[in-house]
């Protein structure tokens, strides 16, 4: 199972040149193996331990808790109902808060895969110097390591009623009063989205695409491909695996997301994670740990269908 | 097959790609319309990018009677003095000081499990399996999930919620994911020669990953560091249930943009990128440092037996 991780076959993934090396190195790591797993045991037991104790029992626990009954005034009551759930899946507002929710994820889906896509080839394809594809790579991850709450914030002063894109629009004639979809709404959110995530996307398809073999390019520019159609025949399906990585990504960071849709949605705009968020605040946790089973088997699904398309593990 | 064999092997991948690479740009000498199309895409990217931050900035020099958007209404320090008089911003120093402490305990602690684990995965091990996957699923769990699942876990124990307990664990599950996933990269690119020859000449199993393996993957390390302590102190979702009564600086930011009505919050703002920044700026200097050290003495490795 851990093949690709004990660096074990599967050389095919290997950086040309390399392989002929690759069978040593498996009768070195063959031999490396001298000490007790005891010892690995050991050196994992202490990453082992905090996801028991800090992911495992308290995913466990809201299991648990959405079974539970509650009242104004005791958080829990321990009990097992399926109230919670039929009150998640009879009200109508969750069909409209997934609805909305699904449909911001699949446009912002849509916009980072594009971005990223197009962003990463240019990197990896038509900037030649190693030295400029490390520049502009670190140029894109800069902003990625400061603080998002500021990021977020930062969009105010240009989509506001005041703001500086209701200036320009204003200037060159093409509205003539301040629009007021721009802020607290969806699109303020949705770019909020691929302002924080679109460096997800670049990042992994970049990552495939280096590993493409050069010669099959040029073997298909020779056989008389444009570039475009080399585009779409061989970059885009050797890169699947890295649009598959940024795309579980982005998903599971919309779909869980309440932080930008109060900042950016202001109030305007639901989402699920927002629900849940807004019923912990009322301090019930059995509908709010419902309604987060929910969104974990819709996250779940989205996630098994695109990690069908690809194996993590040989990717590292 | 010998590191010699090993080394050169590398170099030629790398000397037929620049041969291969400087190919191409012999036979492109023009550039395609296509370059110059994505090469705008990038930098209208760039600019969609840093737009907004440095838009944030500038405002954060407003004078005295400036507003949250432009026109700028003269220009001052205004606002960043503001931050240094207690009554215009709530417990920001407060929030600022246990973000940082919390941001370092995360950094050494996800520096130190990941690297055991890292080492720990080169071999079998009962339950490595389902040990991966469960912290791969660390990362995609919907944050606000493990969240509220932290926050009933103490909520039933009766133990007081707080950001060095509970907060302290839910950076660690979104903190450690990163950080395994860069090792087990890291190791698998690692050439175990070096430690058998370790081990010939009489290392232990301590001494070798003291000397041998961890000078090696140093500038690794390094990087992990900077991803426990950026990721840590700039959690929010995970942070929001589980930090109980006194918050962390980006739960506080938050918390004050929704009834911000001057700019001392662009002040704040300006002031942690610039922080942020400066962190960014020392671990990539720390990595050149090393790198050029290298280039001109070797690796460190075994130096210090």
């Amino acid at each position: 199972m851990l093949n690709a991780i004990q660096g074990t076959p599967h050389a095919e993934e290997r950086p040309r040149g390399a392989s002929r090396s690759r069978h040593d190195i498996d009768a070195a790591n063959a031999r490396g193996r001298w000490q007790l797993p005891i010892i690995a045991c050991l050196q994992a037991l202490p990453l082992a331990a905090v996801f028991f104790l800090f992911f495992v029992v308290p995913v466990v626990l809201v299991v648990v808790v959405s079974f539970c009954g509650y009242e104004t005034y005791r958080i829990l009551i321990p009990d097992f109902t399926l109230d919670n759930f039929r009150d998640v899946f009879s009200e109508s507002v969750t069909y409209r808060t997934y609805l909305i929710t699904v449909k911001l994820c699949a446009i912002v889906w849509t916009v980072t895969a594009l971005l990223g896509f197009l962003l990463a080839y240019f990197l990896a394809f038509q900037v030649r110097s190693r030295t400029w594809q490390t520049v502009l790579l670190l140029i894109c991850s800069i902003p990625f390591w400061t603080s998002i709450v500021i990021r977020m914030i930062a969009w105010i002063p240009l989509l506001g009623r005041n703001g500086l894109v209701n200036r320009a629009l204003l200037e060159i004639g093409a509205v003539n009063q301040p629009q007021e979809w721009l802020l607290y709404s969806e699109f303020a959110v949705i770019v909020g989205y691929v302002h924080l995530y679109t460096l997800m996307m670049i990042v992994p398809i970049f990552n495939s695409m280096m590993r493409i073999d050069r010669s099959l390019i040029e073997a298909a520019t020779d056989a008389g491909a444009s570039t475009l159609h080399v585009l779409r025949t061989v970059v885009l399906p050797l890169s699947k695996t890295g649009i598959a990585i940024g795309s579980i990504f982005v998903v599971a960071m919309v779909m869980g997301d309440f932080v930008t849709v109060d900042v950016l949605g202001g109030g305007q705009v639901a989402s699920v994670g927002k629900q849940i968020a807004t019923q912990l605040s009322y301090l019930q946790f059995p509908p709010a740990a419902a309604n987060a089973i929910v969104l974990l088997l819709a996250v779940i699904t989205m996630i098994v269908l695109l990690v069908r398309v690809v194996d993590i593990r040989k990717e590292l | 097959m010998s590191v010699d064999a090993w080394n050169k092997s590398g170099h030629d991948v790398q000397s037929s790609r620049n041969q291969a690479n400087t190919l191409l740009a012999m036979t492109h000498v023009a550039r395609s319309p296509m370059f110059y199309a994505l090469a705008s895409l990038f930098a209208l990217f760039v600019a969609f990018l840093y737009g907004p931050i440095a838009t944030v900035v500038v405002l954060a020099f407003q004078g005295p009677e400036g507003g949250l958007v432009f026109p700028m209404n003269g220009v001052s320090l205004h606002w960043f003095g503001a931050l240094f008089r207690p009554q215009s911003i709530g417990d920001i120093w407060g929030a600022f000081d246990r973000s940082i402490r919390l941001g370092s305990i995360v950094m050494v602690a996800t520096v130190l499990i990941s690297l055991l684990a890292g080492l720990a995965f080169r071999r079998r091990f009962p339950g490595a399996t389902i040990l991966f996957y469960i912290v791969i699923a660390g990362l995609v769990m919907p944050s606000i999930v493990v969240s509220l699942g932290i926050g009933a876990m103490f909520e039933m124990l009766g133990i007081e919620r707080s950001w060095y307990s509970s907060a302290l664990g839910a950076h660690l599950t979104w903190t450690l994911p990163f950080g395994l996933l860069i090792m087990l990269a890291v190791f698998n690119r690692f050439y175990p020669v070096y430690e058998e020859a370790a081990r010939d000449l009489g290392a232990t199993g301590w001494q070798t990953v003291r000397y041998v393996v961890v000078p090696i993957i140093a500038p690794s390390l390094v990087g992990v560091a900077l991803f426990g302590f950026t990721l840590s102190y700039d959690e929010i979702a995970r942070t929001s249930q589980s930090v109980g009564a006194l918050n962390t600086l980006p739960i506080e930011l938050e918390a004050m943009q929704t009834n911000a009505t001057t700019p001392v919050i662009y002040a704040l703002g300006a002031m942690t990128t610039g922080l942020s920044l400066l962190v960014i700026g020392i671990c990539l200097l720390a990595l050149v440092a090393v790198r050029r050290h290298r280039e001109r003495f070797g690796s460190d490795a075994g130096k210090a037996v």
